[in-house]
């Protein structure tokens, strides 16, 4: 151990806070400093699609409690990491900085996927939270809104924009949207409570071009047809922030590998003990559902896994003998993710992406009113999503836990 | 004395907290979330995996 050094948490958003707490609560004082791309401290992402876009609010009203616990600790903001030199020790940054460590911890998260198209204004994503507030400026009444992509995020977006008077047409490839997560059934499903608030889809069309000089003005689709707009949503999906690690002979096949304990592992198989994934970018194997690393972008993961992370990484840096037996400890966090869309609810737990169509089935209530659903694979329960309904979902989620 | 606060208007029942401070909190008959206001300094590590757990971030510990 690299005595003096702190641990480097390269990541300033949940992922990286919730390791630093972590760590703090496993009784480690030593130094800590986190480096964070955004300017803004630790806020939840969630109602950047619902609340931010409806009704503005500030840093402050989504910002994470801060804790006495995590008081010391340092947070460089508005820095990027851009490369990783995992023999030395060290990380430097895009304003030149070096940052030697005595443990890493990756955090770095996500960012947008953008259409390929040149930058005109009126283009949107929404990940962070400037891209939620720039926007909201371009949201009134009657403003026709194009989104690309049907996943949960153009969902809500397309809900909350035409909450808002907007006039919302959402473009995708899929058959239905959020068909992936959430099976063809409830998909479609709804598809239909969003038509019947007046949401406009395209499906299983792409963008051929982006209509306008220097303001977007439209969509034409690969059909031939066009699809005016004065604002364009790109939903179309998420990239691992990996470039700074690209030297690090890392397993960065999909995000980062790393082994059930959040070390990661090199090429070479070798967990390394002073080296942590966490949050979206955490390729990881849960037991829940068999030893398949996956990346898995539910809310509930970068608390999970820096809750995990801190804690395995404490224990290492506390050196009493307790590492072997902390990382030893099974690590199952069951996913869970929420959505609102419109007057809709939706709760689920588990992975319901890992079931086929033909191993989807009702559980309780009705498609068109409060529904439970469930996900099986090999006839065992792996998924349960819920419109409406929430106690009714918890013996479910206790069968998907085993 | 750990005093608790949630915001109703945030809240949307999702119930997450109730795994974490079973204690504290419940959701009743009707899937709407009950809690204590109160709480033993010896659950704070509860209460702060709760609000630490709420998709909503409604739950708030006033210090």
């Amino acid at each position: 151990m690299s005595a003096g050094r702190p641990v480097l948490i390269v990541g300033g958003s949940m992922g990286g806070l919730r390791t630093a707490e972590a760590l703090r609560r496993s009784g480690y004082t030593g130094p800590v400093t986190v480096i964070g791309a955004e300017l803004h401290a630790p806020y939840n992402r969630p109602p950047l699609s619902k609340d931010v876009l409806s009704a503005g609010v500030t840093h402050e009203a989504v910002a994470f409690p801060a804790r006495a616990a995590t008081a010391d600790v340092e947070w460089i903001l508005g820095s990027q990491a851009v490369t990783a030199d995992l023999d030395n020790r060290s990380v430097s940054t895009d304003d030149g900085r070096e940052y030697p460590w005595s443990a890493l911890v990756i955090a770095t998260g996500l960012r947008a996927r953008r259409l390929p198209f040149p930058p005109i204004a009126g283009r949107h994503t929404v990940r962070t939270l400037d891209d939620a507030m720039a926007l909201r400026q371009e949201l009134s009444p009657g403003t026709r809104v194009v989104v690309v992509g049907s996943g949960f995020i153009g969902c809500e977006v397309g809900a909350t924009a035409r909450k808002l008077g907007c006039e919302v047409t959402i473009v995708s490839p899929s058959a239905e949207p959020m068909v992936r997560p959430l099976g063809g059934m409830l998909a479609a499903e709804l598809r239909r409570r969003h038509e019947r608030h007046g949401v406009e889809f395209r499906l299983g069309r792409s963008v051929s071009e982006l209509l306008g000089d220097s303001r977007f003005e439209g969509v034409l689709l690969d059909n031939g047809e066009t699809v005016e707009g004065d604002v364009l949503v790109e939903a179309i999906g998420s990239e691992c922030n990996t470039g700074w690690l690209a030297d690090a002979s890392l397993d960065l096949e999909d995000g980062v590998l790393a082994d059930t304990a959040l070390r990661a592992v090199p090429r070479n198989g070798t967990a390394r003990d002073d080296v942590y994934v966490v949050g979206d970018i955490a390729r990881f194997p849960n037991l829940m559902f068999d030893e398949v690393p996956r990346r898995v972008e539910h809310w509930n993961i970068p608390t999970d896994t820096g809750k995990r992370a801190g804690a395995v990484l404490g224990a290492w840096l506390a050196n009493d003998g307790s590492f072997a037996d902390i990382a030893a400890k099974e690590f199952a966090p069951m996913p869970a993710f929420w959505s609102n869309q419109f007057d809709v609810s939706l709760q689920a737990y588990g992975l319901p992406g890992l079931a086929g169509d033909e191993d989807i089935r009702i559980l309780r209530g009705e498609l068109c009113g409060d529904v439970a659903v469930g996900y099986y694979r090999e006839r065992r329960l792996v998924g349960v999503v819920g419109l409406g309904f929430k106690t009714e979902l918890l013996p479910f989620r206790q069968e998907i836990a085993g | 004395m750990i005093k608790i606060e949630v915001n109703m208007d945030a809240c949307q029942h999702y119930g997450q907290c109730v795994f974490e401070a079973p204690n504290l909190f419940a959701l009743n008959a009707d899937d709407k979330l009950e809690y204590h206001a109160e709480a033993d300094e010896s659950e704070r590590d509860n209460v702060e995996s709760a609000v630490d757990v709420c998709p909503m971030q409604a739950i708030r510990i006033v210090e």
